[in-house]
């Protein structure tokens, strides 16, 4: 009965997992850069944001059917379909999450005091070791809110699952549209308990980031 | 033996300038960088820390930092550098922001005890005044036995009485390690008590360099005593002036005659002596 609950947390969790090394190198870049190419490239990472999720549905449908380039290339040399299976929604949700990801994580690179990024560079620490040892550190509230706020909003996505994975029970079937077929076939019952545990997840989960960040915050001060 | 030829456009709050450096400097000196802000002290530390780029040469002890284009980068340049503030790492206790810099606990822990903060060695940034935060900073500094030391206005941000205690650490560390000291700073009073050399730059060059003695005792006229102040008021009582001046912290009154108040506008610098025989010394009651 719950299996498009694990279905919609396997997706999250593969999800956050990819993104989070994408978007690690992409949020420092444009923390640091001062490229004219810095505005290009965050208004393109936050598209998805504005875009109703249809149109991204749609154009990621287009890019990956069997018809397309991409599409044909992993057909005819993998066997593999990109479009209404699981992989499928994770292209999908990787590009739908992406900002949820990297604005948390720009904007607590750019929070930090560029004197400290320096100071490890003067203590003769390389540009990865500075990331990894000095500036994710002191970000964590903003790395604990892109991780949970990339995954919350994956598990919350609808519009982009159902054009890119159809609803394939056990395969690409997750809650939310698990939600909407229910209420097509007035199973209220069925509804009402999905719809509850999803409300009272997500209420836990966004609680806990909340009391988490304001006790970082008193004891490191950032 | 350090020498730097260096030159390097800058964009500053007075228009485009160019900072041209040619210095030689010996092992072991103390050198006090000073001048009007934005006339490229800041930069010119910064250059010499490998975080800023410029054209030219820097050779130190014999191996080149800057010589054609090519720069080493910071991480491999011998430096030891105090930012004004804000530099240490706010996820690191005290003695872990000394050891990463360089894993070697008795050095760190000798440092700590020669700047008295031992004591402090488990706290975390946030917990610190900022006279502490600065001593960590000094002695993070001091972790990699740096060749150079640079100093960039480091207790600019902190009060009289705390700074007096820094300038003798900072004066042993640099006879301790004997390393060599580059010091931006504006307060004489500092320059005089810790430099050997002082360096005055203006709009991108040096305008004085000589010992801090030489450059800092050049009164002109010939008082016995003069300060520098801002002239505050002018008021006029009976048949004589009083100007009121702030010299530092203090507001002091001078009375002036009529024909001297015609010169003098509030709001101006004003240079204050006297030719006294037999100066007398006030001790500022406790």
């Amino acid at each position: 009965m719950f299996e498009p609950f694990y279905i919609s947390f396997k997706l999250a969790s593969i999800t956050v997992l990819i993104l989070f090394l994408i978007s690690l190198p992409l949020s420092w870049y444009l923390s640091q850069t001062q490229s004219k190419i810095k505005p290009f490239l965050e208004a393109l990472t936050a598209l998805p944001i504005v875009l109703p999720p249809s149109v991204l549905g749609f154009y990621i449908l287009v890019a990956l059917s069997q018809n397309s380039p991409l599409g044909a290339f992993f057909q005819e040399n993998f066997d593999i379909s990109l479009v209404f299976n699981f992989t499928s929604l994770v292209i999908a949700s990787c590009f739908y999450s992406l900002p949820f990801m990297v604005q948390p994580l720009q904007s607590g690179f750019e929070s930090l005091n560029k004197n400290m990024l320096e100071a490890s560079y003067l203590a003769g620490k390389t540009e990865l070791q500075t990331i990894f040892l000095v500036a994710l550190p002191n970000i964590k509230p903003a790395l604990l809110t892109a991780i949970i706020i990339t995954f919350a909003h994956t598990v919350g996505e609808f519009g982009v699952v159902l054009m890119v994975g159809g609803s394939i029970p056990g395969e690409t079937k997750v809650a939310s549209v698990a939600i909407y077929e229910m209420v097509e076939i007035m199973d209220y019952k069925g509804a009402h308990i999905y719809s509850a545990i999803m409300l009272s997840m997500s209420f836990v989960v966004l609680l806990s980031v909340y009391t988490f960040n304001a006790k970082h915050k008193r004891k490191f001060g950032l | 033996m350090i020498h730097i030829n260096i030159s390097k456009a800058l964009h500053g709050v007075n228009g485009d300038m160019n900072l041209d450096i040619d210095l030689n400097i010996q092992q072991g000196e103390f050198i006090a960088l000073t001048g009007a802000s934005g006339s490229g002290k800041t930069t010119l530390l910064r250059i010499l820390a490998g975080l800023e780029t410029a054209k030219g040469e820097i050779e130190v002890k014999n191996s080149f930092w800057l010589k054609n284009a090519k720069s080493i980068t910071p991480q491999k340049r011998s430096i030891g550098f105090m930012h004004q503030e804000n530099s240490l790492f706010l996820n690191m206790n005290v003695l872990q922001n000394l050891l990463f810099v360089k894993k070697d606990l008795d050095l760190a822990l000798r440092l700590l005890s020669l700047t008295g903060l031992t004591e402090l060695k488990d706290r975390y940034p946030k917990t610190l005044s900022g006279g502490q935060k600065q001593r960590v900073s000094l002695c993070r500094a001091m972790m990699r036995k740096p060749d150079i030391l640079l100093l960039d206005e480091p207790l600019s941000a902190l009060d009289a009485k705390m700074r007096t205690k820094l300038h003798s650490e900072i004066l042993s560390l640099h006879k301790e390690f004997n390393t060599t000291t580059i010091m931006v700073s504006h307060d004489p009073s500092e320059i005089y008590k810790l430099s050997t050399r002082t360096i005055c730059l203006d709009n991108g060059h040096i305008i004085k360099d000589g010992t801090t003695k030489e450059v800092l005792l050049k009164s002109q006229g010939s008082q016995k005593f003069s300060f520098e102040g801002e002239l505050l008021e002018l008021k006029e009582v009976d048949v004589v002036i009083i100007a009121i001046v702030a010299i530092g912290q203090q507001i002091v009154e001078i009375v002036v005659s009529k024909k001297e108040a015609l010169d003098l506008q509030v709001g101006q610098n004003v240079i204050l002596g006297t030719k006294a025989f037999a100066p007398t010394i006030l001790h500022p009651s406790p």
